[in-house]
């Protein structure tokens, strides 16, 4: 079976297209428009900073950053070598992409694990 | 017919149209189909806003304020937007397709598609409301 | 109704021409007429040159399908009526490479069709004595959807993925597979998963959707594909977990 990882990337990618699809929708209305806006009153800084610190709203934000950016890794990946035919730097595109969607993984468990 | 059938990519007489690289702008389907595909640049572009909103949070009130602020601008505005469009978009194709990967059978009839996407924007429905819930002002 | 409609039809004849051209025809419009029977009223009566691939006239043989104003049909159910008063292009299926006028060559699919292995395979055949193999209408109507393809390429036609990366085993054999993956009498899942399982297998596949439109029987190849990777990946997670579970 060659390219064993693909199914693993795959999966990724529809588990953070699901969650995506899921969630985005309210949490970019409420925090990009109903709070900003003033539609809707946005939470203190105290009670955000207090929910925060549940494990289980930690682990909420954890796959709610980073199995959306593995979603995107994948599917930017294909289209950059379809949309681009950019076949020749194949391997420097999933890199790039899966690397960019790893660290922002990483950053994203560190800063969740370090609030205390 | 005989032993194995020979391909031969390049016969010198047999024409190949090489595929334009706009071909994605030949046909409306083509088109709507990169356009869903562009949507995961929103998903990232939130995910890593989120990311950020995160990081000024733990940060502590002022970063955090600095970001609000932020938010506030004609530019974020604008960004949040277009996301927000992009991201709903996504979301639409998803559920719309989800029905075609996920077959669902019950006592040996397949579940219409409509249910399984129905399903899918019940839940999102559900979701959204319990975040509203648990971000509503205080 | 006008009494008659302009093809613009594609002729490429190598011994004379390195590019493809366009010829027009004038050919009569009756209501009942496809564009099959337009090419076949050029050939009889206007230009016996022009070479093209027909068979059944029906839709059933897969053989007459085109491109008609850009889009892949089968020239056997493309009604001229249904197309606008202005010139109808008619060019061979796209992404195929073209060995004169309409014709194009098919061997690429022909290939991937059978490195699919698409009969049923058994461990060890059921001896006559034992009668027939039984089928439940459910068992059937878990791979009946996509047994229905015809072989036209249409799908192939219609897939960008197809057209950017040849080397892609494209929708109707992967179709194909699946309905012999499907079919209870079959035992081979394993055998063709791996065969499916690579590069230029499903995972190629963008779900683009192009194909499912397309298709005159209705098979839903995109479908097909999408559940298939499901499958796959399933048993990749698997044969991670337990990997003497899965030969």
């Amino acid at each position: 079976m060659a390219r064993p990882l693909t199914p693993f990337l795959w999966v990724l990618f529809s588990a953070g297209g699901t969650i995506a699809a899921l969630l985005f929708p309210v949490h970019l209305f409420l925090t990009g428009l109903a709070f900003p806006l003033g539609w809707l009153e946005a939470p203190s800084y105290d009670v955000l900073h207090g929910l925060v610190k549940y494990p289980v709203a930690r682990l909420y934000l954890l796959v709610l950053i980073s199995l959306p950016l593995f979603h995107w890794a994948h599917r930017f990946r294909y289209t950059l070598y379809d949309g681009l035919q950019l076949k020749h730097l194949t391997a420097l595109i999933a890199v790039l992409c899966y690397g960019a969607a790893l660290a922002g993984s990483v950053m994203a468990a560190y800063t969740l694990w370090s609030i205390h | 017919m005989s032993a194995e059938a020979h391909y031969t990519p390049y016969h010198p007489k047999w024409y190949r149209r090489r595929v334009s690289v706009w071909w994605w702008l030949q046909n409306r389907s083509y088109t709507t189909f990169v356009l869903r595909e562009l949507t995961s640049v929103s998903v990232a572009f939130f995910a890593v806003l989120s990311l950020w909103q995160l990081r000024t949070l733990v940060q502590g009130p002022e970063a955090y304020a600095h970001f609000l602020a932020r938010l506030r601008t004609p530019l974020f505005l604008v960004l949040n937007s277009m996301a927000f469009l992009f991201v709903l978009f996504h979301t639409v194709t998803w559920f719309n397709l989800a029905p075609k990967a996920i077959v669902v059978r019950l006592q040996g009839r397949r579940v219409p598609d409509w249910v399984v996407a129905g399903l899918n924007y019940l839940a999102c429905v559900l979701l959204s409301g319990a975040v509203i819930w648990i971000l509503r002002g205080r | 109704m006008p009494s008659t409609v302009t093809l613009a039809v594609t002729r490429y004849r190598p011994e004379q021409e390195a590019e493809p051209t366009l010829q027009t025809y004038e050919v009569p419009l009756r209501r009942d007429w496809v564009v099959l029977d337009a090419l076949n009223y050029i050939k009889d009566r206007l230009d016996g040159s022009l070479s093209f691939r027909w068979s059944c006239r029906m839709g059933v043989c897969g053989s007459c399908g085109m491109m008609v104003n850009g889009s892949p049909k089968l020239t056997c159910a493309a009604f001229l009526s249904d197309h606008p008063p202005g010139p109808i292009r008619v060019e061979p299926l796209h992404y195929f490479p073209v060995i004169r006028d309409l014709v194009v060559d098919t061997t690429d699919f022909m290939q991937k069709l059978k490195k699919v292995k698409p009969w049923v395979i058994r461990k060890e055949e059921k001896p006559l004595e034992e009668g027939e193999y039984l089928q439940t209408p459910e068992q059937l109507d878990a791979y009946k959807q996509f047994s229905m393809c015809i072989n036209c390429m249409l799908c192939y036609a219609a897939c960008p993925i197809y057209g950017l990366e040849p080397s892609f085993i494209g929708p109707a054999a992967i179709a194909l597979a699946q309905r012999y993956n499907l079919d209870s009498r079959d035992e081979a899942a394993r055998e063709r998963l791996a065969i499916l399982s690579q590069d230029d297998g499903i995972w190629q596949c963008t779900f683009v959707g192009e194909c499912t439109k397309v298709c005159p029987k209705h098979v839903d190849p995109a479908g097909a594909i999408q559940q298939y990777k499901l499958t796959a990946a399933a048993h990749w997670f698997k044969s991670l977990v337990l990997p003497w579970g899965t030969k």
